[in-house]
């Protein structure tokens, strides 16, 4: 786990046992991205939101994505998470090449993936328990008193063991946004995206609820892409990258990812 | 074993809750719904009680095979044929019996308010036997005396209170026809959308009503065959015998006759399957509102799960779904509803609807296309849902 928290590119890794073996992209690093370009409109107003973006993020790794909006971050999570057809350049996730994939297949990788929004998303008609179930839902093979037993794991392991049944409309913004990193969660999955988590919660309730994003990532053994903007929340990252008009550039975060390791 | 399996493998139903956690909007579908399908129960139960009413008294009718007049185009329009053609019909070995029938429309004078209206005056040899129900021929005996009538007492109140004067014991005169006639009792016919009601008699009253009537004419000849005898084939070789003046039909070929004459050759059929066309068109304009609204209140929701890794089919299933529920939950109250209006229409017209399997059967299907066909409609805008616009 420490290992993956070195903060630097993904070849300077050529030290680590572990890394090395799998540093050409293929099975462990659960994301590389390699000059990724991608552009919205076509013609004359086509404009490129991402120009030869590269990245590599481990399993177990936390990298916060930060950087002034309309830079493309949101663009990177949506190619990343498999919503987005790759247009240029190469995306593998759990090394399978989304570059080309079909509309099935990458429906099928987002199974692999958690996504926890800025609203939080939830189903409305569902209560707690039953939209973090529409997460275990997805596991195959589980019968439905197993699911529904895994989804209350999940909201207990995030404090809303008391609030099962309860409705999204009756619970408090960091409440929701917790049922969201249960269901995320709840699918089991090997890299969570996460765009701007806290936005919606005051600086308490967003710590905790980033700190607790952590560490339950953390015990799956799951990566997270967290994009944000709140500086109170950098220290929870492993690694900090920033993007300025569609390029990415590793960021120094000094003693925060070594603190952040640790705890 | 199975069941088991589904069981314990089954999701949460989404479709369920995505409609009762709305319960205001999940009531105006329904009563939407209810509202089409009531309209369509109506419409159908109106038009196949008026093709059922038209052939009441034809049913009752123990024959074999019929002869009518080529010209006659329904039971409101008889014509007559020589009645020498059914003696003649006698003449085949396989012809038990035939009965005349004179059958024509009469003027009654309502004996409590003195108004005339257009009645149904069967005429026939009293205690032949022209009607399967033994009884009722019966019972035809006491028209042997003349100037006798049996009044259906299921004919329209317009004709006044004849049945519950008969059960009090009231000598009825009135008059048919211009002449006096007296009701010597009651028979349960029921009454068409031809006829509003109907009274029996003799062939002798009968003339005696109809004075003008050609001599050994009659407007519809009954035969009855003797057991085992086949009336396709007979049917065939007294055509080939007869003149053209007359025309042979079997028993069923009679009443489908009729029914195909108010089917076809009015606008009655017409108007009430136009009305049926109309709830259904109401219905499905209500329940793809409810069911757009709804996909499009929630396809934040639907792109969630989507992203989540949900297929679109697995999306699309859900508003299905949600279609067939709709048409089930919808079509019960409707046919309750249904049942009831039956009730009210069968006290209030005498006609014979009733909820039949078929109708139901019908009504459900289109209820059921209706909520699906929506559904499919609706499910277009899921395609909107796109999981790349949501973070």
């Amino acid at each position: 786990m420490s290992s993956a928290s070195h903060p630097s590119a993904p070849g300077s890794d050529s030290g680590n046992g572990i890394v090395s073996r799998h540093r050409n992209g293929s099975a462990p690093a659960s994301l590389v991205v390699r000059d990724l370009q991608h552009w919205f409109g076509s013609g004359a107003n086509r404009r490129q939101v991402l120009d030869r973006v590269s990245l590599t993020i481990r399993p177990g790794e936390v990298v916060l994505l930060t950087g002034p909006s309309g830079c493309g971050k949101t663009t990177l999570l949506t190619l990343v998470g498999a919503l987005r057809q790759v247009m240029a350049g190469s995306v593998q996730l759990f090394g399978l090449e989304l570059h080309g994939a079909a509309r099935s297949e990458r429906q099928l990788l987002r199974r692999q993936i958690g996504m926890i929004f800025q609203g939080h998303n939830l189903l409305r008609c569902l209560s707690a328990e039953q939209n973090v179930q529409m997460g275990a839902d997805l596991l195959p093979g589980l019968g439905y008193r197993a699911r529904r037993d895994l989804s209350r794991q999940w909201l207990r392991a995030v404090g809303l063991g008391d609030h099962l049944g309860k409705l999204p409309h009756d619970l408090s913004g960091g409440q929701k946004q917790r049922v969201a990193i249960a269901r995320a969660l709840a699918a089991q999955p090997r890299l969570l995206l996460a765009d701007e988590p806290t936005a919606a919660l005051d600086s308490r309730t967003g710590r905790e609820v980033v700190e607790l994003l952590r560490r339950l990532a953390r015990d799956q053994g799951c990566s997270v892409l967290m994009v944000t903007h709140d500086p109170r929340i950098l220290d929870v990252a492993d690694r900090l990258v920033e993007m300025e008009d569609g390029r990415l550039s590793e960021a120094s975060i000094s003693g925060r990812t070594l603190s952040g390791s640790v705890g | 074993m199975l069941l088991d399996h589904l069981w314990s493998n089954r999701r949460i139903p989404l479709a369920w809750l995505l409609l009762t956690r709305q319960p205001g909007r999940l009531l105006v579908a329904l009563a939407g719904i209810s509202f089409a399908g009531i309209l369509m129960f109506l419409q159908l139960g109106f038009r196949d009680g008026l093709f059922d009413a038209s052939v009441t008294l034809h049913k009752r009718f123990a024959a074999d095979l019929v002869l009518v007049s080529p010209r006659t185009m329904s039971s409101i329009a008889m014509a007559s044929f020589p009645r020498r053609r059914l003696v003649q019909v006698m003449a085949d070995p396989d012809v038990a019996g035939t009965t005349p029938v004179h059958w024509n429309f009469l003027l009654w004078r309502n004996p409590q308010t003195r108004n005339t209206r257009s009645i149904l005056a069967v005429g026939f040899e009293p205690g032949d036997p022209l009607f399967t129900d033994t009884g009722l021929v019966e019972r035809t005996r006491v028209l042997s005396q003349r100037g006798r009538v049996l009044f259906d007492s299921l004919s329209r109140p317009e004709f006044g209170p004849i049945a519950d004067w008969y059960k009090q014991g009231r000598t009825i005169e009135t008059e048919v026809a211009g002449k006096r006639v007296r009701v010597a009792g009651l028979v349960e016919l029921g009454p068409s959308f031809g006829a509003d009601g109907n009274l029996l008699t003799s062939s002798e009253t009968f003339l005696q009503l109809m004075p003008d009537l050609p001599p050994g004419s009659i407007e519809l000849g009954l035969i009855r065959l003797i057991p085992g005898a086949d009336p396709a084939t007979v049917a065939a070789r007294l055509k080939s015998h007869l003149p053209k003046d007359v025309a042979i039909y079997s028993m069923q070929g009679f009443v489908e006759f009729e029914k195909n004459y108010w089917r076809s050759s009015t606008a009655i059929g017409f108007i009430f399957t136009i009305g049926a066309a109309m709830g259904f068109v109401v219905g499905s304009v209500i329940v793809y509102q409810i069911l757009h609204s709804d996909v499009s209140d929630h396809l934040p929701e639907y792109a969630t799960l989507m992203a989540m890794g949900y297929p679109l089919p697995q999306m699309l299933g859900v508003v299905a779904r949600e279609g067939l529920l709709l048409a089930l939950m919808g079509y019960l109250p409707a046919w309750l509803a249904g049942q009831g209006l039956y009730t009210v229409i069968r006290n209030g017209t005498k006609l014979p609807v009733a909820m039949d399997g078929a109708r139901s059967l019908l009504v459900f299907g289109m209820i059921l296309t209706m909520c699906l066909g929506s559904a499919l409609m609706a499910m277009r805008k899921l395609g909107d849902a796109d999981p790349a616009e949501i973070f």
